[in-house]
Formats: C-alpha cells, structure tokens, sequence
C-alpha cells in the first residue's frame, strides 16, 4: 500500500473513544437547579456565602450577558448550545476539610487514575520530603469546589497568599475588589461575562512585593459532573518585584453531551514583578465523531501594569472538542515584556482556533510568540494572533514565529495573524510555516528500529522543543508523554 | 546463508526496478555491489530496508532462512538489518544522543531486551563516536541538522556502531566525500568487520573499495546482478567502465 493511503487508513481507524482519562467518579454533589437565571445567580452567591458586593458584581454580569451574543468569528463549528439546559453548579458534598485525611479516598483514587506525578500524589497524601528540595503546592480543584490545600502554612510564611478563590473573597474582599476584572472586565466577552456571573471557583494568588514565591503553584481542574458547566476563575497578583510561576493541568472524564468550559484567568504584574504561567490542557476531546467532548471557552489574560513588568504563558493544548483561547498580554508598563510559548495538538474531529494578543502600550515593550501548531486525523487548527503598538509604544518590539506541522490528509492548518502598529519605531517579525510529517524523516526513524507511534512521537516533539523548554521540568516530562499520547494511531 | 534475494521484481510508481535479481550474502562477507546510475543499486537497499513504495511484484528476500518482505522497516531493524542512507535525512529539533537512545532502546524493547541506563549509554557513545571523530557538540546537535556531508556519514556509521547490526546495507557511503572523510569514514567501517556481520557495500565508484575490500563483487545492470567476481573485478570496472554490461543484461 503506498504510504499516503496507509496513513489515510490508520487515520480513519483513529479510536479516540478509548479515552485513557474517561471515567466518572461517583461522588454525591449538590447543584444548582438547570438552567440559568438570576436566581442561579443567587443560589451560587448563597453556597459559597458571599458578602453582597460580590453578589451584586454578579448580577451585574448576568444582566449585561443577557444583552450579548455568542461570537461567530472563530474557525470553530459545533451546534448551537442551549444555555438553559445545563447546570451551573456543583459541589462535591463534603468540604472545608481540616486536613487531608479528610479528602474523599475517591477523589485520591481519581488523581492516581489520571496519572498525578507521584511527588504530588505524596504531598497529597501527606508524605514529608527531605529538606531542600522543590515543592508543588496542590490548590486541588475537584470539579468546582476546592478540596484540598496544601503547603499553606509556608506560602504563608512568605507572604503569598495561595487559596480558592471563594475564600479570597471572604478573607481578602480588600484585594479581590481591587484586581478581580481589572484585566477582564465583566464586560469583555460572551463568555467572560458569562463566567462572572456564575464562576464557580478557582484560584488567587497574591505575591507581596520582593516576594520569590518559594514554590510552584500548581492546579489541577477536572469536570466530573455531567451537564456542569465549568466555570473557573482565577486571579493572579504578583506585587512589585514579586515573582510566581503557576501551573495549571487538567483533564475531564468521558461524557455524552456536550460540556461547556469558560474559564477566565487574570495576571497582574506591577513593577519588576513577573508571573509566569504554564497550562497542560488535556480535556476530554469527545468521541470518534466528535461527539460529547468538551467545549473550551477561555480568557485569559495578563497586564503588565507595572514598569519592567514580564508575563509569560506556556500552554499545551491537546484535548476539548473544541478549543477558543487567546491568552494575551496588556504591555502597559514601560519595558514591559510578554511572552507566549504555545503547543497546540488537534486529532480526530477537534476543532482548535487559538492564539494570542500582543498588545503595546508602553514605552520599549517587547514580546515574543512562538506558536507551534499539530493537526492530524480530521481536526482543524488555527493560530489566531493580534500584535499591536499603540500610538505611544515607541520602540515597540515582537518577535512572531508560527509553524504548523500536518499530519495525514484530511486534517488542516490555518494562521490568521492580525499586526497593527500605530507608532512608527516600532519593529514587528513574523515568521509562519506550515510543514506536512515527512514520510522520509518516518523511514529514517524506522529503520533505526522506533515503531511508527514512536518515530512520530520523536520528529513531533522535536518539532515543539522550543516551547517544551519554557516549560517547568516537572511538566515539561509530563507534556511530552500527553504529546505522544495525543498522537496515537494518527500515523500508519 | 545470512542473506537470499531470490528473483526479486520491483516497480516503483509502476516503473519496474528490479528484474528478477538473485544474490547472496554468507555470514561475514563483505560484498560490494556496484553498477551505474538507474542499475538499481539504491532501490535494493530500500526495497531490503522496507521503504514503502516499493512494490515487490515477484521474489522473495530472506534473512536467516524467513522471508522478511511482510514486516514493517522497524521489525527488520530490530532483526539485525542496518542501512546507511546516501542522503541521511534530518530530524529538527531531536538530538542526536537522544535520537540514537531512542533507537537502541527501541530495539531492544522488540528484541525483548532490557533498556540500556544512561550511564551505560552514555559510557557506550562516547567510546564509540571517539573513534570516529564525533565530538560530544556534535551530538547535542539535531539529528544531521547543518552537519556537513561528512559529518553526516560518520554520524550514519556511528549509529551502525552503537546498534550493531548483523546486516549493513551501506548506500553509496562515499558520495560526496573528500579522500580525508572517506579514509575516517572506512576505517570506521572496517573497525566493524566481524564473523558475526555481513555488509552490502553499494558504490559506483572504485575508490571506496580500495580502503573498503570486499570478498565478493557484483555487477547490477538494469535490475539484474550480471556478473559476481573476487575484488579484482572492481578494478576490471574501473578500467573499462559499465558500457559492456549494457547487452548482456537486456
């Protein structure tokens, strides 16, 4: 058989219904009642036991969602989604543990079914590690409620405040009025708004001035309920001179209906501060069809408010069945840097259309974007950028380099890169190929004894090197395994 | 008998090759096959190696006695079968240390081995890329990415040494060579001599053979082996060139 046809027919063969994450936990839960209403609204402020101005900041949100309409403009196609058939909330019954004991043993069991790197797994089972070394920091978040923190007596040694975003709002209402939608306002998008008024829970950190953050944050986000849409929201602060490195994974359980995600994440540096972010996205993608994977709505962004100010996103992008996520950067500080290292993997029928916004405002702003996107089986996948300098951005400088690498025939590759500069010193690159896996490059692994999964395992993740080492190390393992993962059976 | 190609018929894209070529390679030969340009002598190597593509309308090859033709280039690997390419291929972004593990261990995995540690590996190419003047840089480099046409065959008998195969297929190893790279390049070779290892030794030219002796000579044209001889005939086909077989093989 020639080579194309065969990888045409392993292609169609692709089985990504075997899911290696989808399985369902079997956990009581309390939820809203269906639909969406001002009085989901309510019954959500009520759970988590909210001060009135964060109630009052959600129904603002729900009445201004009301007046928006879903965007269009993505290359992105799935049925219209009723919003009034799926829960907006729940929660596993049992919370506010006093220690981990006390976390549901099938909550453990379902880390150790997604695979949670061992040294997670003990700190979460509460085993102490010699001195010295580097330490993860788990802000669990069970399908919406977290169940389980750890390390907070040293994070609070320091300072940081690491803690699900419900209690922030009670224990820190001072910080979280002041920075909560100062990057995303409720007004900024469908989905954003849409996640103010229902956000669920999620994460906040604030890092003091001067303050290392002695450990990597890290999240993991998983959807468990079936028809729950998730809604997480997360807000980031790192002061002046502060410096955090957070990092996010998550992969979801199989499901028939379609499960929608909008999460929003907010980063705020202020002075030479930096925050690094990182995200592993594993979600389920849905079946051979298409069917039943989840819908992933995201915004994310970050304001380098501050002078000298650096933010830097990382993402591997593997599951949901479709993908809208453009996490972006405000360079409002003068000096200021941005960056976006992105691995983007589509397979089966997935649908990806991401990217980012590189947006210059302050004087000698730089940013750099590398964006490496894989497509394979029947799935779509296109990076969608925005780099701007303002009229007062001068010396403004980004650096873009975006290429797509295809995988059989039926699968496609699309760039759509958008470059204003309003000021004339300012310097913008970009750099964009589309590639197809070579049969050549295959063979030549092949005969060297690598099968076909791994020979493509090898030449892909040669091909995103650039962003796998922006990654932190312990995840950077991890990615490469899900790249491998992702890919399986996509080649003959 | 380590290698039998018995009337082996090839077409490639509908185009025939091959036309019924039989040769044999005994344990520890070194058999050179030589033949002017569109003889055949590279789709051999890749129709041995398994490329796809090339479509065996008739024949069989066997390695050992078991006809290899319905198993996949990796399953041929792993049973001992090497080629080094005439054009190595490129592989961004993949290191050259990492590119050989992975194939080792790969290997191994089918053969039922264990995997080597790092240590060992590490300890195995050092020793083993010394001898063929691979610095350590080199090796950190992507696999044959900005490496000079002699780099690139050292690099290809470099990874012939750590895999250590019981069939070498070297595909006009000398294209391409300065008299200085091709000597590095043979001695490399010649290093891997052994009872235990037969090679196939394609050239068109002579001159590799002079630091390359072969046991045994074979003259393809147009699809056939058309004449076999002791290393002499080599000689015999550097001074009065391929003209004469031209008849004899139609």
């Amino acid at each position: 058989m020639p080579a194309v046809q065969e990888t045409v027919e392993q292609v169609r063969r692709i089985d990504v219904d075997q899911y290696k994450y989808g399985f369902v936990t079997d956990i009581e839960s309390e939820k809203a009642p269906k639909g969406l209403s001002e009085d989901t609204v309510r019954f959500i402020s009520a759970k988590k036991s909210e001060p009135q101005w964060m109630l009052d900041w959600r129904l603002e949100a729900y009445k201004r969602w009301q007046t928006m309409r879903e965007p269009t403009w993505a290359r992105v196609d799935y049925p219209k989604i009723d919003y009034q058939n799926a829960y907006y909330y729940s929660a596993p019954k049992k919370k506010s543990l006093a220690s981990l004991d006390e976390v549901d043993p099938e909550i453990l069991k379902t880390y150790e079914k997604l695979g949670i790197p061992l040294r997670e797994q003990e700190i979460l089972a509460g085993v102490v590690r010699p001195e010295g070394e580097r330490r993860v920091a788990v802000d669990a978040v069970f399908d919406s409620v977290s169940v389980a923190t750890t390390f907070k007596e040293e994070l609070k040694k320091a300072g940081v405040i690491f803690m699900p975003m419900s209690e922030a709002v009670r224990e820190h209402p001072e910080l979280v009025k002041k920075y909560l939608g100062s990057v995303v306002p409720t007004s900024d998008n469908f989905f954003a708004t849409l996640n103010s008024a229902v956000f669920s829970d999620g994460s906040f950190v604030y890092v003091p001035p001067g303050v290392r953050c002695p450990m990597e944050l890290s999240t993991y986000f998983r959807i468990n309920e079936a028809n729950t849409g998730q809604f997480e929201r997360t807000l980031i602060i790192a002061d002046k001179g502060a410096y955090v490195s957070y990092l996010e994974g998550c992969t979801a359980p199989m499901r028939d209906e379609n499960q929608l995600h909008a999460a929003v994440v907010e980063l705020v540096a202020h002075d030479d501060a930096e925050i690094k972010y990182s995200t592993v996205q594993n979600w389920y993608p849905g079946d051979a069809d298409g069917k039943g994977g989840i819908f992933n709505f995201v915004t994310k962004r970050g304001d380098c408010r501050g002078a000298r100010s650096k933010i830097s996103w990382t993402q591997v992008e593997t599951g949901s069945a479709i993908t809208w996520k453009y996490p972006s950067c405000i360079l409002r500080g003068d000096n200021s840097r941005g960056e976006f290292y992105s691995i983007a993997i589509s397979n089966g029928r997935q649908q990806v259309d991401s990217g980012t916004k590189m947006l210059h405002l302050g004087k000698n702003t730089t940013s750099r974007i590398i964006s490496k996107g894989i497509a394979a089986g029947k799935s779509n996948n296109t990076y969608r950028g925005l780099v701007t300098a303002h009229r007062k951005a001068a010396n403004a400088r980004n650096f873009t380099n975006c290429d797509s690498l295809l995988i059989g025939d039926q699968c496609g590759a699309h760039t759509v890169p958008y470059i204003e500069a309003k000021n004339a010193s300012a310097v913008f690159e970009h750099e964009a190929s589309t590639s197809k896996i070579s049969e050549d490059m295959l063979f030549y692994c092949r005969q060297r004894g690598m099968s076909a999964e791994e020979a493509t395992a090898l030449v892909v993740n040669g091909f995103v090197k650039d962003v796998l080492q922006q990654l932190p190390m312990e995840f950077a393992v991890e990615a490469q395994k899900l790249i491998s993962i992702s890919l399986e059976g996509s080649v003959g | 008998m380590l290698l039998e190609v018995k009337n082996l018929h090839v077409e490639v894209e509908d185009k025939k090759i091959l036309n019924g070529l039989t040769l044999s390679v005994e344990k520890g030969q070194v058999a050179a096959i030589m033949g002017p340009n569109g003889s055949g002598k590279s789709t051999l190597a890749y129709v041995l190696a398994g490329k796809d593509n090339y479509k065996v309308t008739e024949g069989d090859v066997l390695l050992d006695g078991k006809s290899i033709l319905a198993m996949a280039p990796d399953e041929r690997a792993a049973k001992g079968l090497f080629l080094a390419f005439q054009y190595p291929v490129e592989v961004p972004g993949v290191a050259t240390m990492t590119f050989l593990r992975t194939a080792l261990n790969a290997q191994r995995k089918t053969r039922g081995e264990a995997e080597l540690s790092t240590p060992e590996f590490m300890k195995l190419v050092r020793e083993t890329s010394k001898h063929l003047g691979i610095d350590q840089e080199m090796l950190r480099r992507a696999v044959n990415v900005g490496f000079s046409g002699g780099e690139k065959k050292r690099n290809e008998i470099l990874q012939m040494a750590i895999l250590q195969p019981r069939l070498a297929v070297l595909d006009e190893t000398d294209s391409g060579l300065d008299i200085d790279a091709l000597k590095i390049v043979a001695e490399g070779v010649n290093r891997l001599r052994s009872p235990k290892r037969s090679m196939i030794v394609i050239t068109h030219y002579q001159r590799l053979l002079n630091f390359i002796v072969p046991d045994v000579v074979h003259v393809l044209a147009k699809g056939r082996v058309v004449k076999s001889g002791g290393k002499e005939l080599a000689l015999e086909l550097e001074a009065k060139g391929y003209a004469q077989y031209a008849d004899e093989a139609a």
